[in-house]
C-alpha cells in the first residue's frame, strides 16, 4: 500500500515539474501553423543581441568563478584549518544570500558605490561591471562555499598541510599544488552552477544596467510570444548540461577510487 | 657537541603542562625512539622540532643554532605521519618528487634521485612512478611517505607512529626497513612510539616518557634491564615485582616474604630500608638449572601457550611468579594446578631505581 502511493506521488511529482517544461517546449516548437518547427530557435539565434548578451553573461560567469574560487577556496581552508569554531558562523553568513533578496544587495551596492560616493564603481561601465560580478559571487557564495567545504571535508586538511610544509612548501604552493587540485571537482561543481545561476540572473543585471543574458530574455518575453519559450528551452538546456557535466567531472577525477 | 639538542624544552596548552623540561641531546646519524603510553606528549615534542608547535619554553639546536624561530618550511626537517599524508592528486614519483622540486631540484637530477628513492624503499619507478596513492596498500603508502621525507636530503627525519595504521607482519617487516635505511643514509632520527618492542628493537637510544617528563633515557639494554623508575619497569617488558627489605646492602642481601636473596652487587640502600624489587619472566626458570640457586617448589596457576615461548604463573613461598618458557615438542606444558619447581638467581633480579 505504502509503496504504491509512492509511486503515485513519485509520479504526480514528476508530471508537476515535468509538464509544464514539455508544454513550453512543445509551443517553442509550434511558431508555424500546424507543424511542429525550430523557427522560433533559428530567430533567436540569429539575433545579434542574443549573441552580445550570452557572450557577455558567459564573460561575467567566468570572472564570477575566478573570483569566487579565489575567495572562497582559502576562506574555507583556513577556517577548517585553523578557525574551525567559526565555521558556522561563516555557514551562516554564506547562506544569506539565499535570504536576502538580490534587489537588496543591488540597491545596497548603487547607495554604497554611486558616482557622489568614496568610491563611484558605477561611474564607469567597467566598475559597474565589477559590482555585477561582485553581485554575483554573492549569489553563488552558498553553492560555492559548500561544494568546496564537502570537498574539504574528505581530506585531511591539517596533515596534508603538515606534509607539505615540512617539505618546505609555503602556503602559496601548498593552496595551488596540494588544497585546490583535491578540491577541484567540488570547484568544478561550484562552479557549473555559479555559471547556471549567472546566466539567468536578471534583478542585478537590470538594475545595475548591464547588456546580460537575463534582461535580454525579458525584454523578448515581453514583446514576443514563441521566442521567449524557445530560450527558456535554451536556459533549461545550459543549466541541464552544466547539471551533467558536473556529473562527469566527477566520474573522470582520476585519483580517487571512485573514478578508477 | 650533540648535533641536534633538545634543551629543557617545555609545552603547556593553557593551563596543561604537556611536555616538562625535556632535554634531549641527539648525535649525528643517531637513531633514537620516545616511548611512551599515549597522551604522554611524544607527538608534541615531535612537533615542537618539526615547527607545528611553539615550545613555551627552552630551545632546539641543530649544529648549535636555534631554529625554534624557524617556519616548519625552512628547517628541512622530514617527517612521517601516522596516516602516510601522501598528496592524493600526485602519483608515486609526483609525491616523493614534490619536495625536491620546491627546492628548486628539476629536470634530470631531480628524476634520478626520485629513482634512487624508490629504489631503497623498494618500489621501483618503472613500476610503481605512475600509480597514485590509493592504488598503493597501506604499507607502500608509508614507504612512499618515507621516500618523500627522504628526498630533498633533510637534516633530520621525525617518525610519528609510522606504523601504528599497519598490520603485524608488515609492521615487523617495515620496521627494520626503516631501521636499514636511516643506516643507510646516516640521518639522525627521532621515531616515536607506543609500542616497546618496536622502541627496543630498532633504537640507538629509547627515551621512556611519562606525562611530559623524560623518565629514563638509555640504550634498550639499560631500559630493559635497568630501569631507573618503576614506571619504566613496569611500561617496559613484563615483569613480577616485589617488596624486599634491604639486609645487607654491602653484599647485597634483601629479603621478601620468607625468601632471602643474595643479588650479588652492593645495594645503595640501608638496612632495614624497602627497596622495590622484580624480576623478569625470562629469568625465572621451570625446574632446576645451573646457577640458578633459589629453587622453589611452587604450583602452576595460569599457562598461556604463546608459539615460540610459554608464559606461566606459579604460586611459591606465598608470592606470584611469572615465568617464560621455551616450547618443546617433546614436552608439553604443566597443567593449571601441577606442581612445578621454579627457580632462578638472586644476580638477575632488578633492583628498580639503581
Ligand atoms: N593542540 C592541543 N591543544 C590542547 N591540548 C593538546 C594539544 N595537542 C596535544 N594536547 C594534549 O597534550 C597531551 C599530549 O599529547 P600528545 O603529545 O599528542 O601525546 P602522545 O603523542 O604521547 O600520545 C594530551 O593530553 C593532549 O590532549
Ligand atoms: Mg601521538
Amino acid at each position: 500500500m505504502t509503496r504504491i502511493l509512492a509511486w503515485v506521488a513519485l509520479i504526480l511529482g514528476m508530471l508537476y515539474f515535468i509538464l509544464p517544461l514539455v508544454g513550453m517546449t512543445e509551443f517553442s516548437l509550434s511558431m508555424r501553423r500546424g507543424v511542429y518547427s525550430l523557427d522560433a530557435y533559428t530567430t533567436i539565434l540569429g539575433d545579434p543581441r542574443f549573441r552580445q548578451t550570452f557572450g557577455y553573461s558567459v564573460l561575467m560567469a567566468v570572472a564570477t568563478i575566478i573570483f569566487g574560487v579565489l575567495l572562497v577556496v582559502p576562506t574555507a581552508y583556513w577556517v577548517r584549518l585553523r578557525l574551525p569554531w567559526i565555521r558556522p558562523y561563516i555557514e551562516f553568513i554564506t547562506l544569506l544570500p539565499l535570504v536576502i533578496p538580490a534587489i537588496v544587495i543591488v540597491f545596497g551596492y548603487i547607495r554604497l558605490y554611486n558616482t557622489s560616493s568614496w568610491l563611484p564603481l558605477t561611474g564607469s561601465s567597467m566598475g559597474t561591471n565589477l559590482l555585477l560580478v561582485f553581485g554575483y559571487a554573492t549569489l553563488a557564495l552558498p553553492y560555492m562555499y559548500r561544494a568546496v567545504d564537502t570537498g574539504l571535508r574528505t581530506l585531511d586538511v591539517g596533515t596534508l598541510t603538515e606534509a607539505a610544509q615540512s617539505l618546505g612548501a609555503g602556503w602559496g604552493t601548498i593552496l595551488f599544488r596540494v588544497i585546490l587540485p583535491n578540491v577541484l571537482v567540488a570547484v568544478l561543481s561550484g562552479a557549473f552552477l555559479t555559471f547556471a545561476i549567472v546566466i539567468g540572473e536578471f534583478t542585478m543585471a537590470a538594475l545595475l544596467d548591464r547588456p546580460a543574458f537575463g534582461p535580454f530574455m525579458q525584454i523578448l518575453g515581453a514583446n514576443r510570444a514563441y521566442e521567449p519559450a524557445a530560450l527558456a528551452v535554451i536556459a533549461f538546456a545550459i543549466t541541464w548540461a552544466c547539471m551533467g557535466l558536473i556529473q562527469l567531472v566527477t566520474r573522470l577525477q582520476k585519483h580517487t577510487r571512485a573514478g578508477a | 657537541m650533540a648535533y641536534l639538542d633538545i634543551a629543557h624544552l617545555e609545552k603547556s596548552f593553557g593551563a596543561n603542562r604537556v611536555v616538562k623540561d625535556f632535554s634531549l641531546p641527539i648525535d649525528k646519524g643517531e637513531f633514537v625512539s620516545l616511548l611512551g603510553p599515549s597522551g604522554c606528549g611524544k607527538t608534541t615534542v615531535l612537533r615542537m622540532v618539526a615547527g607545528f608547535e611553539t615550545p613555551s619554553a627552552g630551545a632546539i639546536r641543530i649544529e648549535g643554532k636555534d631554529i625554534v624561530p624557524l617556519r616548519p618550511n625552512q628547517r628541512n626537517i622530514g617527517m612521517v605521519f601516522q596516516a602516510y599524508a601522501l598528496f592524493p592528486n600526485l602519483t608515486v614519483a609526483q609525491n616523493v618528487g614534490f619536495g625536491l622540486r620546491i627546492a628548486g631540484v628539476a629536470g634530470k637530477e631531480a628524476q634520478t634521485r626520485v629513482g634512487e628513492m624508490l629504489d631503497i624503499i623498494g618500489l621501483p619507478l618503472a613500476e610503481y612512478g605512475a600509480r597514485y596513492p590509493f592504488q598503493l596498500s597501506g604499507g607502500q603508502q608509508q614507504r612512499v611517505a618515507l621516500a618523500r621525507a627522504l628526498a630533498p636530503r633533510p637534516r633530520v627525519l621525525l617518525l610519528d607512529e609510522p606504523l601504528s595504521a599497519l598490520d603485524a607482519k608488515v609492521r615487523v617487516r617495515l620496521r627494520g626497513e626503516i631501521r636499514d635505511i636511516q643506516r643507510r643514509l646516516g640521518i639522525t632520527t627521532i621515531f616515536v612510539t607506543h609500542d616497546q618492542e618496536e622502541a627496543l628493537s630498532i633504537s640507538d637510544r629509547v627515551v621512556v616518557m611519562n606525562a611530559g617528563i623524560a623518565d629514563q633515557v638509555g640504550s634498550p639494554f639499560e631500559i630493559y634491564n635497568r630501569p631507573a623508575t618503576p614506571f619504566v619497569a613496569s611500561f617496559v617488558g613484563t615483569l613480577t615485582p616485589f617488596e624486599a627489605t634491604v639486609i645487607d646492602p654491602r653484599v647485597g642481601t634483601v629479603m621478601s616474604g620468607g625468601l632471602t636473596m643474595n643479588l650479588g652487587r652492593p645495594l645503595s640502600a640501608e638496612t632495614g630500608t624497602a627497596v622495590p624489587i622484580a624480576l623478569r619472566p625470562e629469568a625465572v626458570q621451570l625446574g632446576r638449572a645451573s646457577g640458578r640457586e633459589i629453587i622453589l617448589p611452587a604450583t602452576a596457576r595460569e599457562v598461556e601457550f604463546m608459539g615460540s615461548v610459554i608464559r606461566i604463573r606459579a604460586e611459591a613461598a606465598g608470592q606470584s611468579f611469572l615465568l617464560d618458557t621455551f616450547n618443546r615438542p617433546d614436552a608439553p606444558p604443566p597443567q593449571p594446578g601441577e606442581a612445578v619447581e621454579i627457580s632462578f638467581s638472586g644476580r638477575d633480579v632488578i633492583v628498580i631505581g639503581v
